[in-house]
């Protein structure tokens, strides 16, 4: 096994049924890189994202994540990565600090690590003066950036953020970009859904996805040479076309 | 261990911080006990009574006066002949009739012993329930200062009889009832509507990608659910005991192990409800209509069961509830023990260990 390739990914797919979700997708991963996982609505990036981080069972294939076997191995897996689901997922009803020391708690940190990590975060974020309010009651991209946080909390190896953009605007979108450079240049590696092509751009490899296969997967640049096209978005429209 | 507190830690935020938790939590059994008790055991205060004094003598004169004298009753009529009894019942002019037994004054003095029936109209069966504590209290009193200083205690027997309604369907009946409900409702509704509300929210995922198993997940949301139904069969009984002056008859011990049975139960119906719905709403609705309908309808809380149509006693038998009620029952008000009951345990455990199997089984499936 490459150590270098904390993914691997080898004919994996999902089948619902008949429909196949996920059709024979083969990827590998970098350590610390940015992985960007483009497609569009209901190419199967989350179903494929589920079956990486051991919540859903894949119905052929292989998958290595962080070096453990999805089939065999899921335990392990959740051990080394971090996840920021689609949907927004830290509780409402409680503050932010309770979030923080929520999560910190069932990641198996201490009590005085976890202070240290929640006196950084709310540092880092921005969020001084918001720290003991409920989390519902704060903006989108607030939330987003804390769920992001909150996702690394662990200081895992791997973080899969699923759509983590959605519905924010673009000031903050390009801060929550600025913590993805972050954590990637801390040596995390960031495996990221998006919609947004030009976020496609920050980059460092992007693959593609169009009704369930990898159509295209390379770094943005020779993306844009291959199709011939000034930028990622062309590109997608290129693809998509067919 | 660490991780499983900080967990239900939160799950306690979340109830604290849910008006509507702490409402189905804290307000229902109490207001739900206080609604039946009171509903039929209003205070008694000046009700009409007869009396049929059989002796005439300076003992049950006495005893007239005492009650005449206390504010629970006042005395309407007295009847002459044992045949009238029924008449002035039906009339309605009076809720009891004391019956003096002939020769009362001398029983007493020579067997130590004299009885009083007390025949009330069941027909408000609560009513007749507080005349016939009330007047065997004032007995009891009267009795006590009879024996002030004397070696062989005089001893005045009440002997009740009900007419119109002698099983006496009354609030004690009703407090196994509620507690069943709000057991239910506590361990199963609230259960499966807080485990849903994770799933909805997206926030199951997150817990299931984290390093914890997913039984720890589901025994860290039940946990707290296990907690708060005791504390609420504890204030059940305990609003029971001390504003309806209900007894429990039987052990403490084993209405504890029962209700902790029942509880269990209905946490394993909670969770199997959970993995069969998505929304917190699917959740609630097929708590109410699938678990609250029957236990109120088939349980026997309510109708009985005897005189149900013959296919909806077969269907009562497969809910947990009648069989917990007829436990619960059985302990608080003929003060059984185990070997009266230990059949309805063995099938109330029976079904508990089946829906826990049936719920790890489909909280399984649902993880793939
Ligand atoms: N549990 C499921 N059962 C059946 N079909 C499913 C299931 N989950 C997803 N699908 C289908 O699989 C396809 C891929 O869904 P998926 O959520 O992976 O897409 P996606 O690329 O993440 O889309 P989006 O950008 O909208 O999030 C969709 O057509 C979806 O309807
Ligand atoms: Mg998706």
């Amino acid at each position: 096994m490459n150590n270098d390739k904390v993914i691997q990914v080898e004919s994996l797919t999902k089948m619902f049924g008949d429909f196949i979700a996920v059709n024979d997708i083969t990827f590998d991963v970098n350590k610390g890189e940015i992985f960007g996982f483009l497609g569009a609505n209901g190419a199967g990036k989350t179903t494929a994202m589920k079956m990486l981080i051991g919540i859903s069972k894949p119905t052929f294939g292989k998958a290595h994540v962080a070096g453990f076997d999805v089939f065999t191995d899921a335990e392990n897996i959740k051990k080394n990565i971090g996840y920021m689901s689609q949907k927004f997922a830290l509780y409402d009803d409680l503050t932010v600090k309770e979030n923080i020391t929520f999560f910190g708690g069932i990641y198996g940190l201490s009590r005085k690590r976890i202070k240290e990590k929640a006196n950084t975060l709310i540092e880092e974020l921005g969020l001084g003066n918001v720290a003991n309010q409920l989390v519902g009651s704060l903006p989108l991209g607030w939330k987003q950036k804390l769920s992001f946080s909150v996702s690394l909390i662990h200081d895992p190896k791997i973080v899969f953020l699923d759509e983590p953009t959605g519905g924010v605007d673009p000031i903050t979108r390009r801060q929550f970009w600025e913590l993805i450079y972050k954590a990637a240049n801390q040596g995390t590696t960031i495996f990221v859904t998006t919609h947004y092509m030009d976020e496609a751009e920050y980059c460092d490899r992007v693959s593609i996805m169009v009704n369930g296969k990898i159509e295209a997967l390379d770094t943005p640049k020779k993306l844009k040479e291959q199709f011939k096209a000034a930028n990622m978005n062309d590109v997608f429209l290129k693809l998509a076309r067919g | 261990m660490k991780r499983f507190k900080g967990f239900i830690k939160k799950e306690f935020y979340h109830i604290f911080r849910d008006k509507r938790s702490l409402f189905i939590l804290f307000g229902m059994p109490i207001a739900q006990i206080l609604l039946f008790g009171f509903a039929i055991t209003n205070e008694i205060n000046n009700v009409d009574i007869a009396i049929l004094d059989h002796s005439k003598d300076a003992t049950t004169n006495e005893i007239i006066n005492k009650i005449a004298a206390s504010e629970y009753f006042s005395i309407k009529q007295m009847v002459t002949r044992e045949a009238d009894i029924a008449s002035v019942f039906q009339k309605g002019q009076v809720k009891a009739v004391l019956n003096f037994e002939k020769d009362f004054s001398k029983n007493l003095i020579k067997d130590h012993k004299a009885t009083i029936q007390i025949i009330t109209d069941a027909t408000d069966p609560n009513t007749a329930n507080t005349i016939s504590n009330y007047v065997s209290a004032i007995l009891q009193q009267y009795q006590k200062e009879l024996n002030k200083d004397i070696t062989i205690a005089y001893q005045i027997v009440p002997a009740t009889r009900m007419v119109y309604n002698p099983e006496l369907k009354s609030v004690y009946m009703f407090v196994p009832g509620v507690m069943t409900i709000i057991l239910m409702l506590v361990s199963a509704m609230m259960t499966s509507i807080s485990i849903t509300r994770e799933k909805e929210l997206g926030t199951m995922e997150i817990l299931l990608v984290s390093p914890l198993k997913p039984f720890q997940v589901i025994i860290g949301k039940v946990f707290p659910y296990i907690f708060l139904s005791i504390i609420n069969a504890i204030v059940i009984v305990m609003l029971s005991i001390f504003i309806f002056n209900m007894p429990v008859q039987g052990s403490l011990v084993l209405l504890a192990l029962e209700s902790i049975l029942f509880i269990i139960s209905a946490l394993a119906l909670g969770i199997l409800i959970s993995t069969i719905s998505a929304t917190q709403q699917t959740a609630m609705m097929i708590s109410l209509m699938g678990l609250m309908l029957p236990v109120i309808l088939l349980s026997g809380f309510i109708f009985p069961i005897s005189s149900m149509p013959f296919p909806l006693q077969i269907i009562s038998n497969i809910i947990p509830a009648k069989w917990f009620i007829i436990i619960i029952k059985g302990i608080m008000l003929k003060g059984v023990g185990l070997e009266y009951i230990w059949k309805e345990t063995l099938i109330l455990m029976g079904m508990t260990v089946f829906f826990i199997a049936l719920s790890v089984k489909k909280y399984k499936i649902r993880l793939e």
